[in-house]
């Protein structure tokens, strides 16, 4: 694809994740201050909101755009709400990108923040026997950790990982994000304090499981003509190069939560790639790059392990030899391919409709050479990978 | 107070009822033959399907582990929990003939220790939870041992 469906990323900003207990709107509030400062702008030039939804806050969540928009002060700008799960920070991404290059604005503001509940994800609440995501829980007690669990359990007997291997992707991890500001774990991690931690779901201990956090994100991404006129030069300035929100393709054969069972390959064969697999292989192909021209990914560690498999869907290595990946020490800030240099889920938790986000706001400030203390020296492409429930891929890939 | 005690199935239609030879069912598209489970109606889910019936239809009871996982503390509600909390394993089987991966709880007693991917596995009932009147029943994974082989 061309560089004309290109984008600029003029600013990012976060509020810091953590556990704070308050309105969801408020973390978005900072956020998108720090970004409208980052890019040199005020609230009055957006001319555009796409909001990413959280589904855990009540009413509000449901109209993210407008949610936002209210909070900074209504100026009369159009919005939009994104929903895609995990996902739903990409999916705004993707709205804001179409509005941008359709030529229905030329600056728009992309926002995500949630409040998180202590403890298990569990399903709303009230008695709904036709309802699978409460049947689950109910029949099953399949938590999250569950599913997250089988995919680690396979890796070991499919493919000879061990816990050990587990830990030291949260090793890994604990050394890129003790320095940054934004992460809520700042503390260095050894193997040890992976393995002493209890079993959640074998073979998954507490310490491989991303916790659940509160945070906001945002990006104020415009058109090229605009950047150029506010800037005066392109250069040095991110540019997402292509966003991939694609679904699952029939049939589905990956257990997938919250699913109870995958689709059948009885009567259709299964597609040539998992879904896992698509998400960024469709980013590659928009923005015309391969894994082997990436300087860093941030992807979605859900757990340990299940970092274990995005090196293996985005195609840092073949299936099977990630643990040699890691253990290389290339996926490590230093090696060839860093991966989650800010420290991925295991420092910062999930703050869902946010998260997508805080991972594009990672390789801006690493594409910027702004990543104190975590920078990947010289990077110049990255790429964003997760998955949301209910089939939402979620892919950027941000060049400079 | 045991003799009063009923067995009803915790979840309705998803399971045969015979105790010594159960079975999922699941629902079977008429026009391309493809499988669903749970059991459902409308839609075929295969896109170059445009069939809008799906019948119910009794899965096979054996298949292999694609994955396995055990529950080290209490899930929370709506799950009901044993007091006190007893582990329990899960298995994610991949049925024979359907071509289709089926999480479930694994028979007590069993724990993650005794899986492994692969490994054959066939269709049981047991009790989920009790109350007074009733003990809840679902389908559970068993190992396929030389007794029921």
């Amino acid at each position: 694809m061309s560089r004309d469906h290109e984008v600029a990323i003029l600013g990012v900003g976060m509020h810091p994740w953590g556990k704070w207990g308050r309105d969801f709107t408020e973390y978005g509030l900072v956020a998108a201050r720090a970004a409208l400062a980052d890019a040199n702008l005020a609230w009055r030039d957006i001319q555009f909101v796409a909001g990413a939804d959280t589904i855990r806050n009540g009413y509000p969540g449901f109209i993210a755009g407008a949610t936002f928009a209210q909070k900074l002060g209504w100026t009369g700008v159009r919005v939009s709400s994104n929903y895609a799960a995990c996902a739903s920070g990409t999916s705004a991404l993707h709205q804001a990108r179409a509005q941008i290059l359709a030529g229905f604005c030329d600056v728009a503001l992309v926002i995500g923040a949630d409040t998180a509940p202590q403890g298990f994800f569990a399903p709303v609440g009230g008695e709904r026997r036709t309802d699978p995501d409460w049947l689950r829980f109910h029949l099953l007690g399949a938590t999250n950790p569950v599913y997250f669990a089988l995919y680690a359990r396979r890796r070991m007997d499919v493919y000879g990982a061990t816990t050990e291997d587990f830990a030291l992707v949260k090793v890994k991890n604990s050394r890129h994000g003790a320095s940054n500001p934004n992460a809520r774990y700042r503390k260095e991690t050894v193997v040890e304090d992976v393995m002493n931690s209890p079993v959640v779901a074998d073979p998954l201990r507490l310490l491989d499981i991303c916790a659940t956090s509160d945070g906001g994100a945002a990006l104020i991404v415009s058109s090229i003509d605009f950047a150029r006129r506010h800037l005066g030069s392109l250069d040095g300035v991110p540019r997402v190069a292509a966003v991939s929100t694609v679904t699952p393709r029939y049939p589905q054969t990956v257990l997938e939560l919250p699913d109870f069972a995958t689709d059948s390959n009885a009567a259709a064969a299964a597609p040539e790639h998992s879904f896992r697999d698509s998400i960024a292989r469709a980013a590659y192909e928009e923005a015309g790059v391969g894994p082997e021209d990436l300087s860093l990914a941030e992807v979605y560690d859900l757990s340990t392990a299940l970092e274990l498999d995005w090196y293996e869907n985005i195609g840092l290595c073949d299936q099977g030899d990630a643990e040699k990946l890691l253990r290389s020490g290339d996926t490590t800030i230093g090696g060839r391919i860093p991966v989650n240099p800010s420290g991925g889920l295991a420092c910062f938790g999930e703050a869902i409709p946010a998260q997508a986000i805080a991972q594009v706001c990672e390789v801006v400030w690493q594409l910027r050479g702004q990543a104190h203390g975590r920078q990947v020296e010289g990077a110049t492409v990255g790429v964003t990978a997760n998955q949301g429930l209910f089939g939402h891929g979620s892919s950027a890939i941000v060049s400079v | 107070m045991a003799e009063t005690v009923t067995q009803v199935s915790a979840v309705e239609g998803w399971f045969t009822t015979d105790a010594r030879e159960p079975r999922l069912i699941g629902a079977r598209c008429p026009r391309c033959t493809t499988i669903v489970f749970p059991p459902r109606d409308g839609a075929c889910p295969n896109p170059d399907c445009d069939s809008d019936t799906l019948e119910r239809t009794e899965l096979s009871r054996r298949g292999r582990i694609w994955s396995y996982t055990e529950n080290r503390y209490a899930p929370p509600p709506p799950y009901v929990a044993a007091d006190p909390f007893e582990p329990y394993a899960l298995a994610a089987v991949e049925l024979d003939d359907e071509g289709i991966v089926v999480l479930g709880r694994v028979v007590q007693g069993v724990h993650a220790l005794d899986l492994r991917v692969g490994m054959p596995m066939q269709l049981e009932l047991d009790t989920l939870h009790r109350d007074d009147e009733h003990a809840y029943v679902s389908y559970v994974w068993a190992p396929v041992t030389e007794a029921t082989a």
